[in-house]
């Protein structure tokens, strides 16, 4: 399963360890930041519930840059 | 500017007023002292907040904690002037990068701006009532007034008008549409009003297709990109731990061998390397490089379906292309009548009548040429012979039309034709009666393109064709196209392409470019596959890399030098922005640069880089 989320985030490096972080995160297979369009694209692992999971990624990627939201 | 942008601008022109008044005016060191820490805590703050946050966190070495250190260590040597300088011009660099990358994306979301955000449905009275496209299901009567955006593909119910389609093409000429014509989502209606039956939800119309396509393009990574990433995963703390050992190995050595240590001198020298190291202007700059890129591509009708496909684009060295639809109109038109027995009109009207129940492009292209209305009544017993021809009865006499094949199945001589195109043989009561050329007509811009292909330096163009030779080879030669294979079965054309791969050197792509319609396997085994006239035909935006919006084979050339250009900034931003970095980072390591350098190492490359990247937008002189 393959979700598009908004995201907020002010610098491109810091996008590209929100990536890292995403990908970090069980029950993600794989994520995508596009910090052009404010975008994140997760795949899901087959039995992961897309909620949960964000809460996950979101406390993730808060702990590398504060300064980041993900609209879920 | 948001919110966010202007709550800094105002921080960065306080500080920057009390720094520059401090800088004029001479005052006690005591409240100088003061006022420059003022200084620095209203533009820094937030930098200190973070970077003890990222300590907390664990995150040590990002650009947060390599600024807070660098400025709160030149400060704690005493340098106040020069600590919140480089926290003044760090910011100052932060927001025009926001303010850049904010108005590139507005940019680029305004050459997109084909967005419809009404559609208008008549309500009981006749009154027109907006409502949202996506509301609107299939078959609904919709209406679009001049000047409006037609929101959903349809069909035309009534009314006339043009369409202005170049938003979706690059193409300035207006198209005209009447009454039964399918028309797509993202023209804009020029005179007429028109009512349109809907073929297509909202979410499937072409507009929301190319939409979505060009806004996550840029979420398919290239494999610039990805350096980068992995680069600056390594490059900070790398540069972190390097600044360590400046800081503490020269003056131990120094102390060890009795010389006078200038541990201060040594920590400058490590927090100018900080300050120099953050990796922001590579890894802002290449991803907007592409950003802009497929953004200035789109505009000119040309949708590129990931920054990798853009990149491997630039690369290309071989162009394969499909004959029929791509570089012929995949018209078919009567060029000739030949050794006619017969007046050449009787013979047209003889084809024209035997063909008469046939919907193949050839038949059609007969009756055409014959011009007048058919009448049916005069055919009967219409036999088609698959893979040869038909055979009739017309006005009572046996009328056979079709190959070469045909008429030796009825033992009738025929003459074979001289010329390149698809010939139908006609026997007329059991005698040949003579024969009509049938050719396709070479696009207009054909030829231009294929030498606007070999200026920008493509190796070889190829041409395949399931064609019969001679037709292959004529069109071959007329537009110079340096190979051509003819006779191939649809799955010969893979095979083709399978061999035609096999002759790349080193960083070299094949691209095929085909019509979309029957080619789809090819269109994926090519390292790029280019689909062209591709407005409106679904089939053909799934399966290309890049699609062309229209039919015209300039644009294949246009869309290679689009992507070279992005190609070159992109590696001019990488070899600047580390070029710079590394030179400043080894005159820091001996002492000859101060922060001020420093600062230009970091802040400046990034703007510099950005702007350079911003140039990738403009492909109007491609």
């Amino acid at each position: 399963m393959k979700k598009t989320y908004k995201i907020e985030v002010d610098c491109a490096n810091c996008a590209n360890k929100m990536e890292e972080a995403a990908n970090a995160t069980i029950g993600v297979k794989q994520a995508v930041v596009n910090f052009m369009t404010l975008k994140m694209i997760v795949e899901f692992d087959e039995e992961a519930q897309p909620k949960e999971v964000m809460k996950e990624v979101l406390k993730n990627c808060k702990k590398i840059e504060d300064d980041c939201e993900i609209y879920f | 500017m948001n919110k966010k942008q202007k709550k800094m601008l105002l921080r960065i022109l306080i500080s920057a007023v009390l720094f520059f008044t401090l800088k004029i005016v001479v005052l006690d060191d005591l409240y100088e002292t003061v006022l420059f820490l003022i200084a620095y805590i209203v533009i820094g703050y937030d930098i200190l907040i973070k970077a003890v946050k990222g300590i907390l966190n664990r995150q040590v070495f990002d650009e947060n904690f390599l600024m807070a250190v660098a400025t709160a260590g030149a400060i704690a040597l005493g340098d106040y002037g020069e600590g919140t300088a480089v926290m003044l011009f760090y910011q100052i660099g932060e927001w025009f990068q926001s303010y850049a990358v904010g108005k590139s994306r507005r940019n680029i979301s305004e050459l997109m701006d084909i967005r419809p955000d009404y559609a208008n449905i008549e309500d009981e009275n006749g009154a027109l009532k907006k409502v949202d496209p996506d509301d609107i299901a299939v078959g609904t009567l919709i209406v679009v007034k001049p000047g409006e955006k037609v929101p959903i593909d349809g069909i035309v119910i009534e009314g006339n008008s043009t369409l202005n389609t170049s938003a979706l093409t690059g193409e300035s000429l207006p198209r005209t549409a009447a009454v039964g014509d399918e028309i797509i989502s993202g023209c804009i209606n020029m005179t007429g009003l028109l009512k349109i039956k809907t073929t297509k939800e909202f979410g499937e119309s072409t507009v929301s297709k190319i939409l979505d396509m060009v806004e996550n393009a840029s979420s398919k990574k290239s494999k610039s990109e990805n350096f980068i990433s992995r680069f600056a995963r390594y490059y900070t703390p790398a540069v972190c731990y390097s600044a360590l050992a400046l800081a503490l190995i020269p003056p131990l050595l120094a102390s060890l061998t009795g010389n006078d240590p200038m541990w201060s001198d040594w920590l400058y020298r490590a927090l100018s390397f900080l300050v120099i190291s953050c990796p922001c202007a590579l890894v802002i700059s290449i991803p907007l490089s592409f950003f802009a890129g497929i953004g200035g591509a789109s505009k000119a009708g040309v949708l590129v379906k990931g920054s990798n496909y853009l990149e491997a684009l630039a690369s290309a060295k071989y162009v394969v292309f499909d004959k029929t639809g791509t570089m012929t109109e995949g018209v078919f038109e009567v060029s000739g009548v030949h050794h006619a027995s017969i007046a050449e009109e009787k013979l047209l009207e003889y084809a024209a009548l035997a063909e008469s129940y046939s919907t193949h492009p050839i038949s059609k292209s007969i009756r055409r040429a014959y011009g007048k209305e058919v009448d049916t009544d005069r055919v009967q017993n219409v036999e088609e012979i698959s893979g040869h021809g038909i055979t009739a009865n017309v006005d009572g006499v046996p009328v056979a039309a079709g190959n070469g094949k045909l008429m030796e199945k009825f033992h009738i001589a025929y003459q074979e034709c001289s010329k390149a195109g698809t010939v139908v043989h006609i026997a007329v009561n059991g005698v040949y009666a003579g024969h009509i050329l049938i050719s396709d007509k070479i696009k207009p811009h054909a030829e231009q393109a294929i030498r606007a292909l070999k200026d920008i330096g493509i190796k070889k163009t190829v041409m395949l064709t399931g064609d019969r030779r001679r037709v292959g080879e004529q069109v071959a030669a007329d537009l110079a196209i340096d190979q051509v294979y003819s006779e191939l079965l649809p799955g010969d054309k893979v095979t083709k392409v399978e061999e035609i791969l096999t002759w790349k050197q080193g960083k070299e792509n094949v691209v095929f470019v085909g019509d979309g319609i029957n080619d789809a396997p090819v269109l994926s085994r090519a390292d790029i596959g280019i689909a062209m006239g591709a407005l409106g035909s679904d089939a053909a935006i799934e399966a290309a890399d890049i699609v062309l919006m229209d039919d015209d084979p300039l644009k294949i050339a246009k869309a290679i030098r689009i992507a070279k250009k992005c190609i070159r900034i992109v590696y001019e931003n990488i070899y600047f922005a580390i070029g710079v970095k590394l030179l400043c980072l080894m005159l820091a390591a001996v002492g000859i640069v101060n922060m001020w350098i420093a600062i230009f190492a970091d802040v400046g490359v990034m703007i510099l880089a950005v702007l350079n990247a911003i140039r990738t937008l403009r492909i109007r002189k491609l």
